[in-house]
């Protein structure tokens, strides 16, 4: 059992990673973020448990549905959303947006839009690790989707060949886009692709944060001792559209009701009320401090200037050249 | 100077490089244990052991794409392609991960990489084997493109695309590594983004890279017959680009032919005769004239290939055209 101070931090994290989709949401709808956002809103205990069992320098890889992974590892609200207003105090200096979240310092390596695109990185990450002999290992989040992709066999087979320490998490939201994963994938089960590879599957019910963590915290003991790569299949629910365009027609209203009833924050609020390690009022007291703290981050994103005109030419390379563009 | 091949001055460029930095690696298919499809990797196993040079599964995508996470966290990979063909099959991972990366995390990280690849044709290979697609990645941002046409320059490319910062796709040629040449016995580092004059001359230009230096150097050689005294310009990273080097030259001789192997349309030739034209029209004396593939997938047939593939011949017809 958690202690209840680590029980208060993944609370607190979701419900930042919620208030602050709420905040992009909106935000989005005042046309103040572009391009394709999606939101993490429903999955938050996902990226809370599975990374709060990890080591500060342990390293995190993901997709293109980012936010939540990029709050979780400890960035900065500011210059995220200052990242999707397209600001120059962005985390990535606005060239990368929703998608392209990364906080090298935070070994968060961030977003790809390209589905599947990060796994054979991940393995790469990984390779790292052994070839230093350091004690760190990876983590590698992604959706159902992602699994059907060619470049994820080609990782979880370099993965297992070459025993590196990689925690696979495939965030099983049950679509892809509009495309309900009994129509994408040969097996449903998605954890048990893991055996195609001799590697250790696992599945967790991905709305329940101490249960992610619980069953992360064994797999990372495990790989972090050498055991080689793991999946873990999480089982959740996005409550939003694929993205902030999706009308949203291709799934059930029931479905959707019935898994609002597993949110996972007041889930855990009940856990924590019930364990005497909160009361209402003092998780209502939480809430409005992290209101404040999103409202700040709107507001700084808000003030933050453009980019400079000359930042276009910047950093693609380390070394510039005469013939690289330029003013 | 000793006097090596071109596949033996890129060993001693991976051995030296992984002698002096311990985060240098090589990966690839076939690289180890078999020493390398074009013994480009012959011995290195029997130098470093399985460790850092690793024999891969044939994956091409997701050697780079491990490629790009080990250079993430610091390491300095060197993948193989086995050929420059199988680039197709891995180019998301080099082109949307590797070349892409640093600018779309506002530099927040360098990924020192450098992906070795044989390209060209001219062996019979037909038209999955045969590709000469420097051109593809010279249009895409984020990444260097190096092709050296000699030992020399091959060994010293390679020494510095090792030590680069920045992605680096770093173009042999498979007639070439046989090719023989003098290699400085001095540690040399050849910078990126210098053309080298491989022949001066007067007249006409012919600026050309990879095989086709040679091919050119045969060309002129034919021409000189003819009384007409012709500069051989060899870019050897197309980018960087060393455009001043190509508008010096032209500038003085009026006359220019590029020649590459590659397939003619929106090429990095094009590209050369473009903006020669942009900035030289009135030092020219006659239009840029091109010379490269004709465009269909490489035949298979000896015939046809040879019709196919550029040579010596077509580059002295074209500056005959314009030498006038
Ligand atoms: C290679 C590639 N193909 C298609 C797309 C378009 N696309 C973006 S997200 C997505 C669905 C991915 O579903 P999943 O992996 O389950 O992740 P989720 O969005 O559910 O988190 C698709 C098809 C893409 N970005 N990349
Ligand atoms: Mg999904």
């Amino acid at each position: 059992m958690l202690q209840s101070r680590e029980m208060l931090r993944l609370y607190r994290q979701m419900l930042l990673i919620r208030r602050m989709e709420e905040r992009v949401a909106e935000s989005y709808g005042e046309g103040k973020i572009g391009g394709f956002t999606h939101l993490y809103i429903g999955q938050e205990a996902v990226a809370v448990g599975a990374i709060s069992a990890l080591n500060f320098d342990d390293y995190v890889i993901d997709t293109y549905r980012d936010h939540g992974h990029f709050l979780a590892r400890g960035g900065d609200p500011k210059k995220f959303m200052a990242e999707l207003f397209g600001k120059q105090t962005g985390i990535c200096k606005g060239k990368g947006g929703s998608m392209h979240m990364a906080d090298v310092e935070r070994y968060f390596f961030g977003g790809t839009g390209i589905v599947g695109g990060s796994i054979p990185i991940a393995a790469g990450l990984g390779l790292a690790c052994n070839y230093r002999e350091d004690d760190r290992i990876v983590m590698s989040f992604f959706g159902d989707g992602a699994t059907n992709q060619g470049v994820w066999h080609e990782g979880l087979n370099f993965a297992k060949l070459w025993n590196l320490p990689v925690i696979f998490i495939c965030e099983n939201n049950f679509y892809g886009i509009g495309t309900g994963v009994q129509f994408s994938s040969s097996l449903t089960e998605v954890h048990k692709k893991a055996s195609g590879y001799g590697m250790p599957g696992y599945r967790v019910n991905g709305m329940d944060v101490l249960e992610v963590r619980r069953v992360c915290e064994e797999v990372v003991k495990l790989v972090r001792g050498g055991a080689g790569p793991a999946l873990i299949e999480a089982r959740c629910y996005r409550y939003q559209g694929h993205s902030m365009t999706d009308p949203g027609r291709y799934r059930a209203r029931a479905e959707e009701e019935l898994w609002r009833k597993r949110d996972p924050i007041p889930r855990l609020a009940k856990d924590l009320i019930d364990g005497g390690f909160a009361t209402e009022e003092s998780l209502l007291e939480l809430d409005r401090e992290i209101e404040a703290l999103a409202e700040e981050a709107v507001q700084y994103a808000d003030e933050s200037p453009d980019p400079a005109p000359e930042a276009l030419y910047e950093d693609m390379f380390a070394v510039r050249y005469p013939s690289d563009p330029h003013a | 100077m000793p006097e090596m091949r071109y596949y033996e001055a890129l060993i001693e460029a991976m051995a030296e490089e992984m002698r002096r930095d311990e985060s240098v690696f090589l990966m690839g298919e076939d690289i180890g244990l078999f020493g390398g499809t074009f013994r480009a990797t012959e011995g290195l196993m029997a130098e470093f052991g399985s460790r850092r040079v690793r024999d891969t599964p044939i994956a091409e995508a997701g050697i780079v794409g491990l490629a790009v996470g080990a250079a993430m966290a610091g390491l300095r990979p060197v993948p193989e392609l086995m050929t420059m063909n199988f680039a197709i099959v891995a180019m998301d991972q080099i082109i949307n991960h590797a070349a892409k990366m640093r600018y779309m995390f506002g530099g927040q990280l360098n990924l020192p990489i450098t992906i070795r690849a044989p390209g060209g044709g001219g062996t019979q290979k037909g038209a999955q084997h045969s590709h000469s697609i420097e051109s593809w990645f010279v249009n895409s941002p984020g990444i260097r493109v190096v092709i050296p046409s000699t030992p020399a320059d091959a060994k010293g490319l390679l020494k510095t695309s090792i030590r680069s910062e920045d992605v680096v796709l770093f173009v042999e040629h498979e007639m070439l590594y046989s090719s023989k040449g003098q290699v400085p016995d001095e540690e040399v580092l050849i910078p990126f983004g210098r053309a080298d004059i491989k022949r001066p001359g007067t007249d006409l230009t012919i600026v050309a890279w990879s095989k086709m230096v040679h091919e050119a150097l045969h060309a002129a050689e034919a021409l000189a017959a003819e009384g007409i005294d012709a500069e051989v310009l060899d870019p050897r990273t197309l980018d960087p680009f060393d455009w001043d080097g190509v508008f010096e030259s032209v500038a003085r001789t009026r006359r220019c032919v590029v020649a590459e192997e590659g397939w003619r349309s929106v090429s990095v030739g094009a590209e050369i005769a473009a903006r020669i034209q942009e900035t030289l029209f009135h030092e020219l004396d006659a239009p840029v004239a091109r010379v490269a593939a004709v465009e269909v997938p490489t035949p298979y047939a000896r015939k046809l290939e040879q019709k196919a593939l550029p040579n010596a011949d077509d580059i002295v017809r074209a500056a005959l055209k314009i030498a006038v």
